[in-house]
This record gives C-alpha cells, structure tokens and sequence, in this order.
C-alpha cells in the first residue's frame, strides 16, 4: 500500500507524474459550502490524492454529498475555492471541466423510452460539438464503457426494465464514457443488495486499478470503505475529523467519536482491512455505566 | 364530543400538556366564531348605504324600520349564501387535503368547480337552465365527475403536490375552454355565463340559500364524521388499515362529501377558487393537522373569508362592486405564491 | 453472446437510425401541415382543386385566383402554419424545462397572461394592432413575474410549475373581471379572440411570428436542443457533463415565452396544441427526450388539420379553431392523465 499520506501534504507520495507538482489535482480549501442560507460546512480543506481510491464517509447530513457536489462544480461554494489541476473551478469553462472531471449524483433521472447504448451516449456530451455530434470515436468509448461495467450485453434494452444493480452500472458506465481521470460518485450502492453492491464496488476497484483513474466515492458502509478505499475522509457535522489510509483512520476511537456509534475494529479475516464490529447493546450498556 | 374523546387517548402523564393544547384549539374555535359573528355583522351592514349594527339589528326584527327592505331583500340573503358557500369551500378544502395528503388540493384549483361550471353551462346552453334549482343537479354531477377523475390522479402514490396541481390545472384549461366555447356559441348564455363564471354573491335569493342548505348540511356532517377516520388516513393506507379503519369506504364518503359541498356552492355562486386552500392552511397553523379541530374551525373561518372577501369587494369598487371570486383569487394568488416560495425547496 | 453484442451497439449509440426516424416523423408531419394547407386554400366560395392551389401559390394563376389565393386565404394557413409550429416548440420545451408532461405554457399562466394583456385592449377598445400588442405584452410581463417569482438561487421546474399555477388562478379571475366590465359585444369579441380564432388573418398578422420565429427556431432546435436532452437526467449530472444549466433554462425560457405570446397575438390562445403536440411526437418517433423538430412539425400539421376541420365540419359555418383543438385537446388529456397515472408519472 503506497498510500502512506499525510493529510496535508497528500498527493505527491506515490509519484504521480501529473501536470502539477505541487498538489493534487482536486482539492478544496477553506470551504463555507451552503443552501440558500442554511450553512453545512464551514472552513472546509480537503484534499483528493491523485489515483487513489477515495471514501468519504460520516453520520447522516454530515456534509458528504455536499462536498461531494462542491468538488464537482455543481455547487457553488459560499467561501473558499475548490482547486482543479491548480485553478480555481469555478473559473474554468464548464465543458473544459466536464472532460476532467465526471460526477455520478444520486439523483438522475433516465428518460423515458432510453436505451442503456443512448444513456451511455449521453456521457459523450461534453466532447461534442454542434457540427460534430457523433464519431467512430465516441462509438469506441461508448462501446468499451459498457464493456467495462458489463452491460454490453443489454445495450439495445430499455434503462426502465433493468434491475437496480445493472442499472446502477449503466449510470457508472455513462459516467466512464465521459472519460474523465477523475469520477466522482455519490453512494454508488445506496438501493442494492449485498450482492450487487459487493459487484459495483468490485468494479469501481477494477477502474481504479486498472485505468489508473482517481475515483471518490460517498459510502455508508464502513466495512465496504476500508475494504476498498485506498484514502480515507470522515466527516463530521461539517468538519474533516480525520483522512488517510484506512488502516490508520478506521480505528474504535474514530468510529465512536464520527458515529457516536461504541464499536469493535477487528481485522477483515478475508482481506487484513479493518472490520468494524458495533458493541452489543449489553456491553454498551455497561460500559457508559 | 371531540374534546372528551381526544383528553381519553391521553395518558395520565401527558395530560396537563394535551390540556393546553386543547385550550388553544378551543381558543381557536372561540376566535374564529366571534370574527365570524363580526363579518356577518359587516356584510349586513356595509355597502352601497352604511348601517349601524343598531340599524342592522331593527332591519333583521323590526318590518317597520328604514332598513327592513335592504337588509331582508339584500344583504340577508347575500350574507346566509356567503356563509353556506363560505362553510362549503372551507371544509371540502380540508378534506381534500386530508385525502390527497397534500397541502395543495383545493376544489378550485384541482379543477372540481370547474366540472361543476362545465354542468351548468351545458345546462345553461343546451336546455337553458337559468335558476339555481336547475343548475344545482348539474352541478353536482360535474362535480361528481371531476372528483373521481381528481382521485384517481391525485390517489397514486407518486403523486407529489406539484404533479397533482399540474394535473388539476389541466383538468381546469380543460373544462374552461369547453365553457367558453358553449358561451361563444350562444350570446344569450354568454351575457349570464359572464358574470357567473367569475364567483360573485350578488345574485342571492333566499330560495337558492334555501335550496342550498340541504346540501351544504349532508356535506359537512358526513366530512365532520370523517374527521377521525381521514386522521387514520393521514398517516398512509397501511397503517390506516391497522389501525381499523377501512380507507376505501372513507376515500368514498369523502368524495361524495366534496361533491356535495363543492357542487351545491359552485352552482349558487360559481366558481370560486383559493378559499379551500388558504382556510385549511391557516386553520393548521392554529390547530394543528388533528382533522376533528381542523373541519369545524374551517367551516367557521371559510365564511369569515369569503364574507369579507364580498364585502371587500362591495367597498372599493363603489358605486359598482367587485365579485367576490375575483377579491379571493386577487387576494390568495398571493398567498398561494408566497406560500409555494417559502415551503417548496428545490 | 459475443456474436449478438456488436449489434445492438451499432443500432443504437450510433443513434443513426432513431434520429433518422425523428427526421421521417418531422418530415411527414411537414408535408402532411402543406396538404392540409392546400385543402384549406382550395376550400371555401369559390373551391379551388388542389392542383391550381399550388398551381396559383406558384404564380400561374389568374389575377381572381391570385387575389384569392394570395390576398385572402393564404395568410391564414400561413398563420396556422406558424402558430401551430411555434406552439409546439414552446410546450416541448415548457414540458422539458419542468420534466412534467403536463407542464405546457397553456397550464403555467403564460397563455392567461397573453389573454389579460388583450383583454385589456378590448375592453377599452382598442384595435386589433392594440390587441395584438397587449397580447405579446402581457404574455411577456407574465413571464418575467414568474420567472423571478419562482427564482431562488435558481429555476426548479416544479417551482415554475407551482408558481405558474397560482398566477394562472390569479389570471383567471381578472381576465373573468375584465370580461364582466365591457359590453356584451365587447364581451364577445374578447370571448372570440380567447377561444383562438384564425378568421379574416393579413399578412400583417403573420409577419411578427414569421420574424420570430426565424431567430427563435434555430437557436432552440440547434443550439438548445442537446443540452436539454442531457438536462432531463438531472441538474447535478447535467452540470457534471458540462451543461451551464441556469444559463439554458433561461434562454429557453424566454424563447418559449416569446413564442408563446406572439403565437397568442396572430390566433388568441389556441388551447391543447402546446400540449399534445409533443407527446405525439415522442409516440411517433419513440425517441427519449425533447424531440424538438419532430414535435415542432407535429404542431404545424395539428392546427393547420384541426383550422381545416373548423372550417368544413359544418357547411356554412366556421367554428374558431380554438373549439376544435379543446375539444380533441380535453379528450387526449382525459386518456392521458389515465396513461400517464398508470405509469406512475403524474
């Protein structure tokens, strides 16, 4: 494991050899992110280490898809910047973003009538223009996306009768058609079963492996998170409490402290990774006595 | 009876606290019965001449008095058929929102009295109906007609407030353009049709207040016997049921109620939309959603309203008047929009 | 497997053959709008066969047929032609814009505000230059009262909806007031003008629409077009691909609101086409998205069909084309509320 990275000081360990030395790629500083007047984080720094594999993590309304939201140029922040490839994000030109960096949001919506190869399509978006609308290009990584998540099989089916978790990876292969270095999901796997889960995040594994892609995901489970995160971000009403790799973050002390949650941090019999285990009621019980 | 069956659900520990919350909504109650008192008050007294309450009470007793003839020829009636519409409107309102589980159903906007108004300009057009006790039939049927058809949109469990309002207003172009063409067809119908498709008092008779009480009575004791069983309702179908109550046959009594209420006072005084939106919210806010305070507080600031909306509309367009119906959407649209940009988030 | 799988991909990313079946779709619903167009030319007084219509429409016809043809009835089918089409365009776009398939300008207030601005002119007796005027004003104030309404930190469609219905309802009762305030002849003519009617159009009436239309178009169907489509799935992942989502919303909102209210001033406020025409279009073409071109042709052969079926469903009297297209159009949104309900979308 390369990612033995402080916090601060992220990005430059395991020898990127990207256009900006003095950085990741994606980062946030002193974030006021917010809605309408309701304030969510204050003071926010975060920073996105360059190919890793990287799980955000927190209670309930903690700020995650915010964050999320924020790094993706979809929210505007409040105060602060947020910083890609060196440049504030706001100030660059949407498409030119686009290209950089995919954003896959809980909430989309599939058009009626859609077919996943459409769907698919749609991610070519931002590497068309008015007078070039579809290439033998846009066909090859249309084709190789689906490849990818497995769903080239279903490209003539309509998006409406699949089940969640090929849905799921039709929404994660548009993402892919973007071809962006960076991906940003937010909780790929909230709505599947264990089993579909285990195969989505099998795949985001296999992206970040094998394409060299950063990816950030929002996650609720902690033991998905520190079984496939290479880089750790909890959070905590709006704060950063803790980031790195997830065998130093995972730990008893963070997960009461992040959840409020008494627990148990055991290694994964399957993997080595931290296993987090809740205390039983009883324990618990007797141990705040 | 509401008060001793809801102080019995309490138990012993949470009593002083419910007894406070019962005070306010008896406050409530109390509140919206002396405005009420008050506007009646008004709406005898004002208009193209002023009286006193003291000239109001000799004119209601006294057939000797200077006021008799104006206040038992005019304003009498105007006021019983404000009040009975007014009590229509309120409680079909509440139970429309009890039922669609949404804070934006209203007859109006859902487009009820429009079905009603697309009856009795059939009526008035094809066989030219021209009276109250003609129209009133038709306009039950259509609006019948219109709550089935509402209901079954607004029913589904998709259906979020903006879907189902989008829904009503198309329901609404719909019939209203089918009014107009019967108005453009036939001038006779135009020159009645109008002044009824705006909502107006002005052409009360005590035969149609007569006529209309029936109807406005069945309505409101079926809703008031609804109030529990729609407060069962409120929290899903499924729980509804376990808790005894039988959602279909409620769903249906409140219908029929709607029909009754919104029928009978579209086809006195055509339609008037806002009324069954704003009184339930504004009663909400002072009772909370418990449907056995919420129905009968309706029904006494519905009126309060629409009263007030006449007699509005009698003060400041004198000599002429401005019909209530135009007062109320001229008044609610703003609330109405004032309450979607404060509630609906994104 | 792997021999089935190139197949599909080929069909579909290329997209070739659904865009060419939108293509096909328009393209028949074009040339569907003439042949309506040259039945409609040809009818009338003096009938004309269809082939000295386009023989005349192309110079070759005597100075009587020339004056006919050219002076009298041409302009109207013109009219049709482009109200119809700029309509269509403007619901696609509306129903786009709110991702409600019942969110046409019709339902929203836009149309209500054309009709108060024209009322307006009516009742204190304007023109028909004045009326055409207030119509575009109207219709355009409405728009930006609504859009700033429903702004807050940006335009959300159910927002636009909600705020959209309340001003409707608002609309509503003035445009009922206005109509009470003038002579019944006025009243008539307001009624006419409300309903949409293409009798007795000049090319005067044309040519602000056929302007607008020839800047508007374009921008929307080619510049517009795919960013909407992408819009559809959502505005976070819209963003995410680079689509500036405010900045569309608000040039296809003002597009849609321009078309809308000039679309008013040449015919009134034809009702259901804006509606319907999309949803034709996307069942002809089975196309995902706002199937812009194909449903802007759709709308042209809508009103050109249903003027022609004004015209000629009874001999010796013309029914305003507004009638034909409520009636059909209230019947559609009856089986379409069904449908739609069935889907779970409503």
């Amino acid at each position: 494991m390369t990612e033995t990275i402080a916090y601060e000081t992220s990005g430059q360990g395991n020898g990127v050899a990207g256009m900006h030395d003095d950085g990741p790629r994606l980062s946030g500083s002193a974030l006021t992110l917010s809605y309408d007047k309701r304030v969510v984080a204050e003071g926010l720094d975060v920073a996105i280490p360059d190919k890793s594999f990287t799980v955000i993590i927190g209670p309930n309304a903690c700020g995650k898809s915010t964050l999320l939201r924020a790094l993706a140029r979809t929210l505007r922040p409040a105060a602060g910047t947020v910083l890609l490839d060196g440049r504030d994000i706001t100030s660059l030109p949407a498409r030119q973003v686009a290209r950089t960096l995919g954003l896959l949001p809980q909430t989309s919506v599939a058009p009626d009538g859609i077919t996943v190869a459409e769907l698919v399509g749609r991610g070519r978006y931002p590497h068309q223009r008015l007078l070039r609308q579809w290439s033998a290009d846009d066909e090859r990584v249309v084709r190789e996306s689906m490849e990818a998540t497995g769903v080239a099989d279903l490209a003539g089916r309509l998006v409406d009768e699949l089940s969640g978790g090929q849905r799921q990876r039709v929404w994660i292969a548009m993402a892919l058609a973007q071809e962006t270095p960076l991906l940003l999901l937010d909780e790929p796997t909230t709505y599947l079963d264990i089993a579909h889960q285990i195969e989505v995040l099998d795949l985001c594994a296999r992206l970040h492996e094998e394409a060299g892609r950063t990816l950030v995901a929002v996650l609720h489970d902690l033991n998905h998170a520190a079984r496939y995160a290479t880089h750790l971000i909890a959070m905590r009403d709006g704060r950063v409490v803790a980031a790195g790799a997830p065998g130093e973050v995972m730990t008893a002390d963070l997960v009461e402290e992040v959840f409020r949650l008494p627990c148990r941090v055991i290694d994964d019999p399957e993997t080595g990774t931290p296993l987090v285990v809740p205390a039983a009621r009883r324990r618990t019980e007797t141990a705040t006595r | 009876m509401v008060v001793t069956e809801s102080s019995q659900i309490s138990g012993p520990a949470r009593v002083p606290r419910k007894r406070a919350e019962n005070g306010r909504r008896a406050a409530a109650l109390l509140g919206s019965a002396i405005a009420l008192a008050v506007v009646v008050v008004l709406s005898l007294g004002l208009g193209a001449r002023q009286l006193s309450p003291a000239e109001v009470w000799h004119g209601l007793v006294d057939a000797d008095s200077a006021a008799y003839t104006v206040v038992h020829q005019m304003r009498l009636p105007r006021t019983l058929l404000g009040l009975l519409a007014g009590v229509a409107l309120g409680v079909a309102g509440g139970v429309m929102q009890a039922l669609t589980r949404n804070p934006l159903a209203d007859p109006g906007l859902l487009g009820i009295n429009a079905g009603a108004s697309a009856a009795v300009a059939t009526a008035a057009g094809l066989f030219g109906v021209a009276t109250f006790q003609g129209y009133v039939w038709f306009a039950l049927a259509g609006a019948a007609a219109v709550s089935v058809l509402v209901y079954a949109v607004g029913g589904g469990r998709a259906a979020t407030p903006a879907r189902l309002a989008l829904a009503g207003a198309a329901i609404n172009a719909a019939l209203y353009s089918y009014v107009n063409a019967t108005m453009l067809l036939d001038s006779a119908s135009l020159e009645t049709m109008r002044f009824w498709t705006v909502g107006s008092l002005a052409s009360a008779q005590g035969a149609t207040t007569a006529m209309l009480a029936p109807f406005v009575a069945a309505g409101l004791l079926l809703a008031l016997a609804l109030a529990r069983p729609l407060n069962a309702l409120a929290l899903g179908d499924d729980s509804a049921r376990s808790l005894g109550a039988h959602p279909a046959r409620v769903r249906a009594g409140a219908i029929v109620a709607v029909t009754l209420l919104c029928g009978a006072a579209t086809a006195a005084c055509g339609p008037i939309v806002f009324v069954g939106l704003m009184v339930p919210h504004l009663v909400r806010a002072l009772t909370g959603p418990d449907q056995r305070w919420m129905l009968p507080c309706c029904a006494l600031l519905a009126p309060v309203l629409l009263l007030g909306a006449d007699v509005l509309g009698r003060l400041v367009a004198r000599p002429g008047e401005l019909q209530a119906g135009i007062v109320t959407a001229v008044l609610g649209g703003p609330l109405f929009l004032y309450f979607v940009r404060r509630k609906v988030r994104a | 497997m792997s021999g089935v799988r190139p197949m599909p991909v080929r069909r579909i990313a290329g997209g070739v053959t659904l865009r060419f079946r939108a293509v096909a779709v328009g393209a028949g619903c074009l040339l569907l709008a003439l042949i309506f167009c040259v039945l409609a030319v040809g009818g009338g007084d003096y009938p004309m066969s269809p082939s000295d219509v386009v023989r005349t429409i192309l110079g070759g016809g005597s100075p009587a047929e020339d004056f006919i043809v050219h002076e009298l009835r041409l302009p109207r089918v013109v009219t049709a032609l482009l109200v119809g089409a700029a309509l269509a365009l403007a619901g696609a776009v509306f129903q786009s814009l709110v991702r409600n398939p019942l969110g046409s300008p019709d339902l929203l207030g836009f149309t209500q505000g054309s009709a108060a601005g024209a009322l307006l002119v009516v009742v204190t007796g304007g023109g028909s230059a004045a009326l055409a005027g207030g119509a575009v004003l109207g219709g355009v104030v409405t728009g930006v009262v609504i859009y700033a309404l429903a702004w807050r930190g940006g335009l959300h469609g159910h927002r636009l909806v909600l705020v959209g219905i309340g001003a409707t309802a608002i609309l509503t009762g003035v445009n009922g007031y206005l109509l009470t305030r003038g002579r019944l002849m006025e009243a008539a003519r307001a009624m006419l003008w409300l309903t949409g009617s293409l009798d007795g159009r000049g090319w005067e009436d044309v040519l602000p629409l056929l302007a607008a239309m020839a800047v508007l178009a374009p921008v929307v169907l080619l510049g517009c077009a795919r960013p909407l489509a992408i819009t559809e799935m959502g505005d976070d992942l819209a963003r995410g691909l680079g689509v500036r989502v405010q900045g569309l919303r608000l040039v296809l909102l003002a597009a849609a609101v321009l078309l809308t209210s000039l679309a008013a001033a040449a015919a009134g406020p034809v009702s259901f086409v804006a509606l319907t025409a999309p949803h034709l279009a996307r069942r002809m073409t089975g196309a995902p998205g706002p199937n812009l071109l194909a449903t802007t042709c759709t709308g042209a052969a809508l009103l050109t069909g249903a003027d022609l079926v004004a015209q000629r469903l009874f001999a010796g009297h013309q029914l305003p084309v507004g009638v034909v297209t409520g009636v059909l159009g209230g019947g559609y949104l009856v089986w379409l509320l069904a449908a739609q309900r069935k889907a779970g979308r409503i």
